[in-house]
């Protein structure tokens, strides 16, 4: 139906900028039993991956969840299905942290809701999990929740029901500067920004814990069940009326998040029931940045203006339920990834930036959700002309102000003799400069492997992208695990050869065998989501929402002017 | 003399008055204005914003709300005629309009009261001097004895004269007490002796009266019409039997299965009544009938224009303001042969009003969040012109959706008039169109109306005014009895869940953050618990509340819905809720197209009211015959009774009110022991009394209003503490 609404849009006149773009051809063009055994075998990935999310959202498991119940209290969940928006989709990050070590959602369900229009980081301890103590993945967690809150200027509403850290754990959770304190500097250093910081406590909230009421900006507590304290007795009824560390006393859970989504009502921010005010405040944000950059801001929020005006945008030409078709079964092979763009971008419309140079990486403009947005996409192996390309395309993003999208399906940059006398590393380093100082939105999608230098190149998360997600599919590691065998028995075979000795083929599978399947474990996108290398593992299908909601997110604001460093020539 | 002066100058009024609120200035809005007539509204601070204020080409404020200090202010309605030059008053139906000093204080002033003269009005409104009147006239009155003879032998003469059945009753009786029907002569004596020995040990005073005992009684009455030439004729009888403690429910005309020669015999005897007290303007002549025998009794004649007037308009064709105000210009009756009045098809009223029938049919006060009349309604006057093929539909109304129904006067909300070729036709219409009138926002006796419409007693005609006491319980609804079938439930929740979608999709909002896109998740899906109830069980007995469904929905990612009940899943997909509330949804396979409408719940709700509207039916698996279903939406709240804000008299010790009204009496003092069941407090509200009693023994703590306060609904009227023994 939304096709047919794009569809009357246009017949209005409302056509989006997108419209005056070409269309993708995204037909898949392989035999159809190639497509079905590639569909069927990422159906196979997809029904894994929501096999361990539905693990995840039954958070501690029954007995701890009934217990939880029994108390009057909500779960973790239902206590964010309650605060945000009805019926407004709910972008959680991270689900899978901590699962390979059996710590569910890391202890914490964070993520991104609408509450009165506003979209705020939520993050909600969970009690039914060891007792929502923060474990090492816990602040991990937490502390990624805020970063995101941070560069994306999102409201942070921490839903506190939490023993506080694990104590077995001290030394991973306490001192160092990415532990438990670096939570209540975020707070703070947020707050200073002006980033609303909101806490409702739900439940206990000892120790450490306690300092996330107290360093919110605006505080509610509920009868009963909410707690604070630092050491000694526990305040209670008392800590609105006596401490003044609570703002706000509810009845219960639920009365709880009602004054919880008034207070987000009285932010006095930019919302979806006032876009007027969005554009009104990005306005003044612009003119309180009016350096260098002023200009460009100007322009952005005039944009912002306009983009409130068009109203509609076209859902893609193809079905987005066909990515899995597209992925060949066999990683090796490759394929066109415009197919994967055509069923990304609005109306499967696509201007395509040096189409025929540089043909290992496909670049261009399209939009998502009306929003404009460049995408630099692997499609084979890297070569110098492609690494150019796309640090030229990088460079256009910046200057216009526009975000990028990467897809990232990257075995590395062509090695070799020829290669490298035609300068591959540092066009490589080219790129690897211009995604390191672009200060546009960045937000990365792992839709195939991620392996060396191309994980670089291709904004990895070292590379601080706002938002990082894997397909099920997807492998990361520094090197293929064959790769990387090789490497140590030629290594090996080597040094025998020096002794003039010979490996056996058994001798080299002995060492080639730990090797490759560490590499298969450490590579895999469940191994990376528990160690929040990434967002979370999405289905395919999702990509389009997934890429949609939190591209939205992060063009809230003007993008800094960006200034690239020394290019090596 | 000026009625005289008027009348030889038969020129129409240019402008008239009218004293009146609600549908019936509204009607005759309608009427003056085709004539051509100007129109003024008077109005009380209430009703400023009114629809009859609206209509009108001028209006005038005449006072604050309370009837007494607006509408009964004869003064201030005449001024208001004087400034704006109006030449006549018209007083509709109620407040002034039988009101003989009112009449005289409008000649005086130089007015044309439209109505009788003052002295029909003033004889009318004894029912003795009428009696008499009547008596002389030749109009059958109802016999019987009121005289200071006393002796046993001339009693029981008297009791032979006035024929038997007789009612001995005590002169100073009352609740029965000193009361006997006695059948035959044989019985008499005896009967008498004890009525007499009741009355003097009752109330010191053992004179009796004898009345004749009508059997079964009907109401029937006849319009009657006369002109100040000398003309009158009668356009025909009303039946108005069904009523419910003197207040009419069902009216209709012709009156089913009387004879011609009984109609005759009617209007004839209502003509010579309305002759017999030189009657001017419609009247209506008020007929106990002997439902076995069709003997008739005067029973009292009300000078004015009847509400149920519209259903002798939908039978003859003809617009009776249009007559009130000929007549009052000293016209000719336009039609003076009682021969030319036609008589066609059979027209049926509805009394639609806001009021509680499970709660004893309490008045309620409160918005119209939607009023939506039957498809094909029309609202003239002359046999409708609603043109809904041979079944035509009339709705007379002065409210509009959005519109408030006030304490301060009658929750009466509008008139359903139904004309159709034959009564059962008509019945058929009245049902089908009560099922379309949607009404949202405070409770009516629209379900009550159509049950009574449907109660096959009704259906074979000629009930008794005992119907309603007799029948009651069958067409009242039970809340134990019909709880909503899963289907409702189901329909229920997902309109729920679409109207909170609504509520936080805002125009402009192309953000994929829209509600408009649905809730989308990276985990699971959206699960939202609703407990729902039957809005007659939520309005009932203390504790009822606890009856409803609690179910869990699921928001899949294809758009499509799992409601799980009790164990059980219902799929729903296709699910779609507009702004005017027209909903379809397909519920495990089977397609329904309702009405539905969410109101009070919006993105954080805690109590809403859902109204599902299935006119082509019950919903499946129901077992109860019925097309509307209402339930009370609230979110479970995991704490049960701490989260509950209803908490009951006996655990708080606070007595609220029942209902929104004006304190008439304060009946207990700070400190006072009362008894359970004692009466606290009189409340009124349109028109009704209600006595607050106390819930449970206890000495009064606290009392918060004096006499005279508005109180709200829910209001803490006093505090109790309970007696510690």
């Amino acid at each position: 139906s939304r096709l047919a609404r794009g569809a009357r849009a246009a017949a209005r006149g409302y056509a989006s900028s997108s419209m005056r773009f070409p269309k993708l051809n995204g037909d898949l063009d392989v035999p159809a039993k190639t497509a079905l055994e590639s569909r069927l075998a990422m159906q196979e990935m997809v029904d894994e991956l929501r096999s361990a999310l539905a693990t995840v959202e039954a958070g501690g498991g029954d007995l701890a969840r009934k217990r939880h119940s029994a108390k009057g209290k909500l779960l973790a969940r239902e206590r964010i299905e309650a605060i945000v928006d009805p019926g407004s989709p709910f972008l959680e990050l991270a689900p899978l942290a901590g699962y390979d070590e059996g710590i569910i959602s890391g202890g914490a369900v964070a993520g991104i809701g609408r509450v009165e229009g506003v979209e705020c980081m939520i993050l909600a301890n969970d009690a039914t999990i060891k007792g929502g103590t923060y474990y090492p993945i816990t602040v991990k967690k937490h502390l990624r929740a805020q970063e995101v809150a941070q560069e994306n200027r999102l409201p942070c509403i921490y839903l506190v029901d939490s023993g506080g850290a694990f104590l077995p754990k001290q030394a991973e959770v306490f001192p160092d500067k990415e532990h438990f304190g670096r939570i209540f500097f975020n707070q703070a250093n947020m707050s200073a920004a002006g980033i609303p910081q909101v806490a409702v406590v739900m439940g206990i909230c000892t120790a450490g814990g306690a300092y996330v009421p107290a360093m919110s900006d605006e505080t509610v507590i509920v009868n009963g069940t909410g707690t604070v304290f630092l050491a000694g007795p526990p305040t209670r009824q008392g800590s609105d009326r006596l401490s003044g560390v609570a703002d706000h006393f509810a009845e219960d859970d639920e009365d709880a998040i009602s004054i919880a989504r008034s207070i987000v009502a009285n932010f006095n921010l930019p919302s979806a029931t006032n876009p007027s005010q969005r554009v009104a405040a990005m306005n003044a944000a612009a003119a309180a940045a009016s350096g260098g950059g002023g200009e460009r801001e100007r322009s952005k929020s005039q944009e912002g203006a306009t983009t409130a005006a068009e109203q509609q945008w076209d859902e893609p030409l193809f079905d987005p339920r066909e990515m899995g078709s597209i992925i060949p079964t066999d990683s090796k092979k490759p394929f066109d990834v415009r197919k994967v763009i055509a069923r990304l971008v609005d109306g499967s419309r696509f201007h395509e930036f040096k189409e025929r140079y540089g043909t290992t990486m496909v670049t261009g403009f399209g939009h998502l959700y009306g929003q404009s947005v460049g995408i630099v996409a692997n499609n084979g192996v890297l070569f110098s002309e492609s690494a150019l390309k796309a640090a030229h395309f990088v460079e256009l993003c910046c200057q216009r102000g526009i975000p990028i999208i990467f897809l990232q399906n990257i075995t590395g940059f062509m090695v070799g003799k020829r290669y490298e006398h035609q300068g591959i590393a540092k066009d490589g380093a080219k790129l690897v400069a211009a995604v390191s100082c672009a200060k546009v939105p960045k937000i990365t999608c792992v839709i195939g492997g991620s392996y060396g230098a191309g994980n670089y190149g291709m904004c990895g998360r070292a590379y601080s992208p706002r938002f990082l997600f894997m397909w099920p599919n997807a492998r990361i590691s520094v090197m293929g695990g064959e790769q990387a065998a090789n490497v140590l028995a030629q290594v090996e075979k080597d040094k025998r050869e020096r002794s003039g000795e010979t490996l056996g083929e058994e001798e080299e599978a002995k060492i080639k065998d730990p090797i490759l399947n560490k590499f298969e474990r450490e590579s895999s996108p469940y191994y990376s989501s528990s160690r929040l290398w990434d967002d979370g593992v999405i289905d395919p299908a999702d990509t389009r929402k997934v890429l949609g909601l939190t591209l939205h997110v992060a063009t809230k604001d003007a993008a800094p002017p960006t200034s690239f460093g020394v290019f090596r020539m | 003399s000026r009625r005289r002066m008027s009348a030889a100058s038969n020129k129409m009024f240019s402008k008239i008055l009218i004293a009146n609120r609600g549908e019936i200035a509204c009607r005759i809005i309608k009427t003056a204005k085709r004539m051509g007539v100007a129109t003024v509204a008077v109005y009380s601070d209430a009703d400023a914003n009114s629809l009859h204020v609206a209509l009108a080409d001028e209006a005038i404020r005449i006072g604050p709300p309370p009837a007494l200090e607006s509408y009964l202010r004869g003064d201030n309605i005449l001024e208001a005629a004087t400034r704006s030059g109006a030449q006549a008053v018209h007083p509709g139906y109620g407040f002034l309009s039988e009101n003989a000093t009112f009449a005289k204080q409008c000649a005086s002033a130089g007015v044309t009261f439209i109505g009788p003269p003052e002295k029909a009005i003033d004889q009318m409104g004894s029912k003795s001097v009428a009696k008499a009147i009547m008596s002389d006239a030749g109009v059958p009155v109802c016999p019987g004895y009121h005289g200071e003879d006393q002796s046993d032998a001339f009693l029981e003469e008297e009791a032979k004269r006035v024929g038997f059945p007789v009612m001995i009753k005590a002169v100073m009786g009352g609740g029965g007490k000193g009361m006997r029907l006695v059948q035959t002569p044989e019985g008499f004596q005896s009967a008498l002796e004890a009525c007499r020995r009741e009355a003097a040990a009752g109330f010191a005073d053992d004179r009796m009266l004898l009345e004749r005992y009508v059997n079964e009684p009907r109401h029937v009455e006849v319009q009657v019409f006369a002109d100040t030439l000398g003309n009158a004729v009668h356009l025909f009888e009303r039946d108005c039997s069904v009523q419910r403690r003197h207040q009419k429910v069902l009216e209709e005309a012709p009156a089913p299965g009387i004879s011609d020669a009984t109609r005759a015999e009617l209007g004839e005897a209502a003509v010579r009544a309305a002759k017999a007290v030189g009657y001017v303007g419609a009247g209506t002549v008020e007929f106990l009938m002997d439902t076995r025998t069709q003997e008739f009794f005067f029973c009292e004649m009300n000078t004015r224009l009847q509400v149920e007037h519209p259903v002798t308009e939908m039978v003859t064709g003809l617009d009776l303001v249009e007559w009130q105000l000929r007549v009052a210009a000293g016209q000719e009756l336009p039609l003076k042969n009682q021969a030319d009045i036609p008589l066609v098809g059979h027209a049926i009223e509805a009394r639609i009003c806001a009021e509680n029938v499970a709660r004893g049919f309490l008045p309620v006060a409160g918005t119209l969040r939607r009023m939506r009349l039957p498809s094909g309604a029309g609202s003239g006057a002359g046999g409708g012109d609603g043109d809904g093929g041979e079944v035509k539909i009339r709705v007379d109304t002065g409210v509009q959706e959005g519109d408030a129904v006030s304490v301060h006067y009658d929750p009466m909300v509008a008139k359903l008039i139904v004309h159709a070729p034959t009564r059962s036709a008509g019945l058929h219409g009245l049902r089908k169109a009560l099922r379309d009138f949607q009404v949202v926002g405070l409770p009516t006796n629209i379900d009550f109306c159509e049950r009574v419409a449907g109660h096959r007693g009704f259906e074979e005609g000629g009930v008794t005014t005992a119907f309603l006491e007799e029948h009651g319980d069958e067409v009242v609804p039970s809340p134990e009895t019909m709880p909503p079938p899963p289907h409702a439930v189901v329909l229920a929740s997902v309109a729920v869940l679409l109207e909170e979608q609504t509520a936080v999709t805002f125009p402009n909002d192309t953000s994929p953050w829209s509600a408009r896109s649905g809730p989308w998740r990276a985990v699971g899906v959206r699960k939202q618990k609703l407990a729902l109830a039957s809005r007659d069980t939520a309005a009932g007995a203390d504790g009822a509340d606890e009856a409803g469904s609690e179910v869990t929905v699921e928001c899949l990612a294809d758009g499509g819905y799992v409601v799980e009940m009790q164990g059980a899943r219902f799929a729903v997909s296709g699910a779609q809720l507009d702004a005017g509330g027209a909903m379809t949804a397909i519920v495990d396979g089977r397609r329904y197209s309702l009405d539905a409408t969410v109101e009070g719940w919006g993105a954080v709700g805690a109590e809403g009211e859902v109204t599902l509207w299935c006119n082509h039916g019950p919903l499946e698996g129901d077992g109860y015959d019925r097309n509307r279903y209402e339930l009370v939406v609230t979110r479970p709240r995991g704490r049960g009774a701490r989260g509950s804000s209803k908490s009951t008299a006996e655990s708080t010790g606070r007595v609220t009110s029942p209902m929104p009204g004006r304190v008439v009496r304060v009946l207990a003092e700070s400190g006072q022991d009362v008894e359970k069941g004692q009466e606290l407090m009189i409340l009124e509200a349109m028109k009704m009394e209600h006595t607050v009693p106390a819930p449970f023994a206890g000495k009064v703590d606290l009392v918060s209003y004096v006499a005279g306060d508005l109180v709200d609904e829910g209001s803490v009227l006093i505090t109790l503490k309970p007696l510690t023994k």
